[in-house]
């Protein structure tokens, strides 16, 4: 083991001392498969996504009036259906952690020190967290008419 | 080619091998005096047939002795001499000079990802640790048979490609997620467990799996492909990542 110190922080790790720990020795050594599933379901997320996105692109926007039907409406007839509730939620779910689980990836390869690692992470869990509460709960509790005024056909007809 | 083609031209007509000049650029460090690493550019009168390794031992013996370099067999087998020629993992014994475009300066630079210890020397141990780690030697129980173990064609054309392996660090430090913080595993270890995962005479390729099952183990694998452009063996070294990832999921899910 060399005794030398490289200033060039190109080089990788340091080797500083020989007393202190190689910065190349492993640190942990991880019980359980919790890579191995993070690895498969981001290969079986990413299928689905495929079927998912571009199932709701097509019903969106190449079937009726295409893209100039999208509007508030829209949104509330598709989403006073279950199905299209359950599309929208499993989207949501699925596009989120795929996301979630490439940036965690990406913030593991190329951040240096734990504790940068750390306050990444956990700035991306918390963001997460929110996107999904609040996408769910959209989702589950939306009101197309909110607005008492609402000329809506759901709305209207009560 | 056809039999009277050399009849036609004398053997005293033979071209001579040409003698160019060549720029080698090389990234030197010397621990005792310097704190950062520089680049000197070196003017070499090399044979058309040279090798880099050959333009390196006319610096070392005709020019400059301090610079320092690793290389055993010179033929490609000890796996001593991997540096990044221009900017690509090779070895210098199987690089000719001529394929590296002589005609701009030729970097020469250590492999990346391990620490330097003078010029093109770096410090090999964090590299074979990893090695060692995955158990790179038959492991079996039972009698110890008088005979050789015999295996089939078939059982060991499974794994042929990775013992082709010589441990010169070339994919390794190819590698961008063994860049980053030198935690992972490295291709290299992965290809030689993978030289025993599939050997049908061992009996310890799922302690292997599971060593290898760690976070900083396979999965950390992005399949850059660096390590298969890199490999001067030309091991499937990819291939052989995903071969393992394959395993352990059939194996342990």
């Amino acid at each position: 083991m060399s005794t030398t110190t490289s200033a060039d922080s190109n080089r990788g790790p340091v080797v500083t001392d020989l007393t202190t720990k190689s910065p190349y020795e492993r640190r942990t050594h991880s019980r359980g498969n919790f890579e191995l599933w993070s690895w498969l379901f981001m290969r079986a997320s990413g299928v689905l996504l495929l079927v998912l996105v571009f199932g709701h692109l097509f019903v969106n926007l190449m079937t009726g009036d295409g893209i100039k039907g999208v509007d508030f409406a829209f949104v509330a007839g598709k989403w006073s259906s279950p199905f299209w509730q359950f599309w929208d939620l499993l989207m949501l779910w699925l596009a989120e952690l795929h996301g979630v689980n490439g940036v965690r990836t990406i913030i593991n390869d190329y951040t240096e020190r734990d504790s940068t690692r750390l306050v990444l992470k956990t700035l991306l869990f918390l963001s997460a967290l929110l996107v999904m509460v609040l996408g769910t709960l959209v989702i589950f509790t939306f009101d197309p008419c909110i607005d008492p005024n609402s000329t809506l056909q759901q709305c209207t007809g009560r | 080619m056809s039999v009277d083609a050399p009849s036609k031209k004398p053997i005293a007509e033979a071209v001579e091998v040409p003698t160019f000049q060549i720029t080698l650029r090389i990234e030197r460090y010397n621990p005792e005096f310097d704190t950062e690493s520089h680049y000197e550019d070196y003017e070499v009168t090399v044979h058309g047939t040279d090798r880099v390794l050959d333009a390196l031992h006319t610096i070392k013996w005709d020019m400059d002795g301090s610079l320092s370099f690793r290389r055993s067999c010179a033929h490609g087998v000890c796996g001593s001499d991997a540096m990044r020629i221009n900017g690509k993992n090779r070895l210098a014994c199987k690089t000719l000079v001529k394929d590296v475009n002589p005609d701009k300066p030729i970097t020469i630079e250590p492999i990346k990802g391990l620490p330097v210890e003078k010029d093109l020397i770096v410090d090999m141990e964090p590299f074979f640790d990893s090695y060692r780690e995955i158990m790179p030697f038959l492991v079996t129980t039972g009698h110890e048979p008088t005979h050789e173990r015999i295996q089939s064609q078939a059982d060991k054309d499974r794994f042929d490609d990775t013992t082709k392996c010589i441990l010169c660090a070339a994919c390794t430090s190819s590698c961008p997620v063994f860049w980053n913080d030198g935690q992972y595993f490295g291709p290299a270890a992965i290809v030689n467990a993978h030289r025993f995962i599939f050997d049908s005479r061992d009996e310890a390729g799922d302690q292997r799996l599971q060593i290898l099952n760690d976070k900083e183990g396979v999965w950390r694998c992005r399949t850059v492909f660096n390590c298969t452009e890199a490999c001067p063996r030309g091991i499937e070294v990819t291939k052989a990542i995903a071969e393992v990832k394959r395993a352990i999921i059939t194996r342990r899910v």
